[in-house]
């Protein structure tokens, strides 16, 4: 094992765990962050939610995004599978249908950094009993 | 490095270890690698989360579920359920007790909600076995900070400017106990962690050491820098395994790191930790007597002064501190002294963590800014009083401390506050009763602990407290007379003045306490032969209502000891020469005959 010699030394060993813990931190206040909730039923994964999400955990890590990737059950959107919900801190959250690698990158780069909404949206037409 | 996306933190401090929660971690991980999950999916074990009346406790990290009670044939339904196809498993939420409703997320629950956690803060949170993960939330960067850009004394400065205060009881400000060291004169100095923790039903300082062992060991580092020492030790009872283990573990990869060992991060400091166990005796919490236990000596108290900052361990200058006091000097060392003291009440700074216990619905850990007053940790964190019963006194302090009362409630928690109100903090023990508990027999518990654990050197401590024990015992039996009451006062007083150490002169509290908020019901015991709460056997009668008996038999049968008689179908009754009052026609009789007077 190295040692550890200096406050760079101990920064370093930080960061390179800072992957594996912001996990953790940021589920701490999922509030201030950007959540994405994949769909992740049969009917999602069988339409491939689960590279979808994979593609998410790594893309947004690699371009140096804040945000907690969960999975969630059948939104009912089958049809449109796979399904992603976005919210942005303080934003209603918005549901992305079809997101297959090519559109999860566009919402990685036009949405979650710069606010403008892809095609693909799926209009909210229902009610949720308020807890 | 695998990427994970999922973690699963399994507590692993010693109460939920005890309701298999080793066993419930090695379940998850072999189902998770059955399913080849195992890449994506890493379970951690973590120290305790606090919630020890729910345990064992699972979170699921990113989505903060938060499962309680889980037993090893529940790990299945979690990994098929929650992992794979993302739903909760709604009968292993939290139930709030109020609403009858699940909350998944440990944020909503009122037990998390009035805490601040600094000196737990990893704790459920890291693996306490990973030195990086405790690196990666700002660990060993405090030391870095002192040794390369602070010097000794600008450290001391800022322990003293935050108002930190001795976590052990005492409340002496660590800064100053830290400065009063490093003038000390000596070639070699030590530096001493306290963890003897000996309060019956306390546990912060084990579930530190077990959650976050590396907290402590970072800061008698920057102790030691400060004071001048290169030596540490830790006191620990041998009752704590789990603790000792992770601490060696702890210790072991400090050094493979070297941030333990000679030349410490490219620095000239050296600083080396060393165990020691106790063998649990009470006293040994006691700096002095913990000192001469560490030379192989009786564990005795001796006189203060010299105190150990002057002549302590081998009469070289001994810096003893508790370890949650060293838990939160890291915290303190990173965000500034401001920034800590403007944290608690005006005389007492920052948090302290309570082990609540007794009648209450939350037993658990808890972390609270002082100045909490009791009646939020009693209702909102701990969830008010088991089985809707009344709430009637709250212990604190341990078997130094005294009882507090519902006028006491609204009584912000700090250590001047505690003292005023005839308490103590003590190490933090919090011991909820309810109407059911006799405040004599409680009393007397607490003395037949002082008895059992004085060391036997000083009179007032060794006769004494055997003589208050005597005098309770005889009220709990109903022999007490008014004027035992008046001897119990008196004879607190002289113990509490001439003891020679600490405990010795502690030790009555629990019973001038009891006395004074309670003495109607001494003096019930003593009048009326009456325990209210019919806790004292000797007062009480099981008698048989004649109108109720219907002639059953149930109870005659039952009796142990033959001392009901009567015919069949006719009235039956107990003959109290014989009756030994273990209750068994009570529960036996279906017809509410039975009642204790």
């Amino acid at each position: 094992m190295t040692q550890v010699k200096s406050l760079a030394d101990l920064r370093r060993i930080k960061e390179n765990l800072q992957g594996k813990m912001s996990l953790r931190e940021n589920s701490n206040n999922p509030e201030s962050l950007v959540q994405i909730r994949v769909a992740m039923a049969t009917c999602g994964i069988a339409s491939g939610a689960k590279q979808v999400m994979e593609f998410f955990i790594e893309e947004l890590d690699k371009r140096n995004i804040q945000a907690v990737v969960t999975q969630t059950g059948c939104m009912g959107y089958c049809f449109a599978e796979p399904t992603v919900e976005i919210t942005l801190p303080g934003q209603a959250p918005v549901v992305y249908g079809y997101v297959d690698i090519n559109k999860a990158d566009s919402i990685i780069e036009k949405y979650i950094k710069n606010g403008e909404l892809v095609d693909g949206i799926i209009p909210v037409n229902y009610e949720t009993i308020q807890k | 490095m695998a990427k994970y996306k999922m973690h699963l933190l399994v507590c692993g401090g010693t109460a939920c270890h005890a309701s298999e929660s080793e066993r419930l971690l090695d379940t998850l991980k072999t189902i998770i690698a059955d399913k080849g999950l195992d890449s994506e999916v890493q379970v951690i074990a973590t120290g305790c989360f606090g919630f020890c009346e729910k345990g064992p406790i699972v979170k699921v990290m990113p989505d903060n579920t938060f499962y309680t009670q889980v037993t090893p044939d529940d790990a299945r339904e979690i990994i098929e359920e929650h992992i794979i196809k993302g739903r909760k498993v709604n009968r292993l939420l939290y139930l709030n007790p109020e609403s009858k409703e699940h909350v998944s997320d440990s944020k909503h629950m009122g037990f998390y909600k009035k805490q601040l956690r600094i000196a737990l803060r990893n704790c459920g949170f890291i693996d306490p076995e990973n030195i990086d993960e405790y690196i990666s939330r700002d660990g060993y960067e405090a030391l870095a900070k002192c040794l390369t850009e602070m010097t000794p004394q600008q450290v001391i400065e800022l322990m003293k400017k935050s108002g930190l205060r001795g976590r052990g009881g005492g409340g002496f400000p660590t800064g100053l106990k830290w400065e009063i060291t490093s003038k000390s004169v000596s070639d070699i100095k030590y530096v001493v962690c306290n963890a003897d923790e000996g309060d019956p039903g306390a546990f912060m300082d084990r579930s530190i050491l077990e959650g976050d062992p590396h907290s402590v060991i970072e800061a008698m580092a920057i102790c030691g820098y400060c004071i001048g020492a290169s030596n540490g030790l830790v006191y620990i009872r041998a009752e704590y395994p789990l603790a000792i283990d992770r601490l060696k573990i702890a210790i072991k990869q400090a050094r493979e790191y070297g941030l333990l060992g000679n030349g410490i991060l490219g620095t000239g400091f050296n600083f080396d930790i060393e165990l020691r166990y106790g063998a649990g005796a009470f006293v040994c919490g006691e700096e002095t007597a913990l000192i001469h236990s560490m030379e192989g000596k009786r564990g005795e108290p001796t006189m203060k002064p010299p105190f150990p900052s002057v002549s302590g361990y081998f009469e070289k200058p001994t810096n003893v501190n508790n370890v949650e006091t060293f838990a939160n000097v890291p915290v303190i060392i990173n965000k500034g002294a401001e920034w800590y003291s403007a944290i608690g009440s005006e005389k007492s700074k920052g948090t302290k963590v309570f082990a609540l216990a007794g009648k209450i619905n939350n037993v658990g850990l808890i972390e609270v800014p002082m100045g909490t007053t009791l009646r939020e940790v009693i209702y909102e964190i701990g969830g008010g009083i088991r089985n809707g019963k009344k709430f009637k006194a709250v212990q604190t302090g341990g078997p130094s401390g005294g009882c507090l009362t519902e006028k006491h409630l609204d009584t912000p928690i700090d250590y001047d506050n505690l003292i005023a109100s005839g308490s103590m903090m003590g190490s933090g023990g919090m011991i909820v009763m309810d109407e059911d508990d006799c405040m004599v027999s409680v009393a007397k518990f607490y003395l037949e602990f002082t008895v059992e654990e004085s060391c036997g050197k000083c009179t007032p401590c060794r006769i004494g407290n055997k003589r208050l024990h005597e005098i309770l015992d005889k009220l709990t039996k109903g022999n007490g007379t008014m004027e035992d009451i008046d001897r119990l006062k008196n004879l607190s007083k002289v113990i509490k003045d001439t003891a020679l150490c600490g405990l010795g002169q502690t030790s009555p509290n629990p019973v001038l306490s009891t006395i004074d908020n309670f003495l109607d019901e001494y003096v019930e015991h003593v009048t009326e032969k009456k325990c209210r709460a019919g806790q004292c056997k000797a007062l009480m009668q099981y008698t048989i209502i004649p109108d109720n008996c219907v002639g059953c038999t149930a109870c005659a049968r039952n009796c142990p000891v033959n001392a009901i008689s009567g015919e069949r179908k006719g009235i039956h009754t107990i003959n109290q020469e014989v009756c030994i009052k273990c209750g068994a026609c009570l529960e036996k009789c279906k017809f509410n005959a039975v009642v204790i007077k």
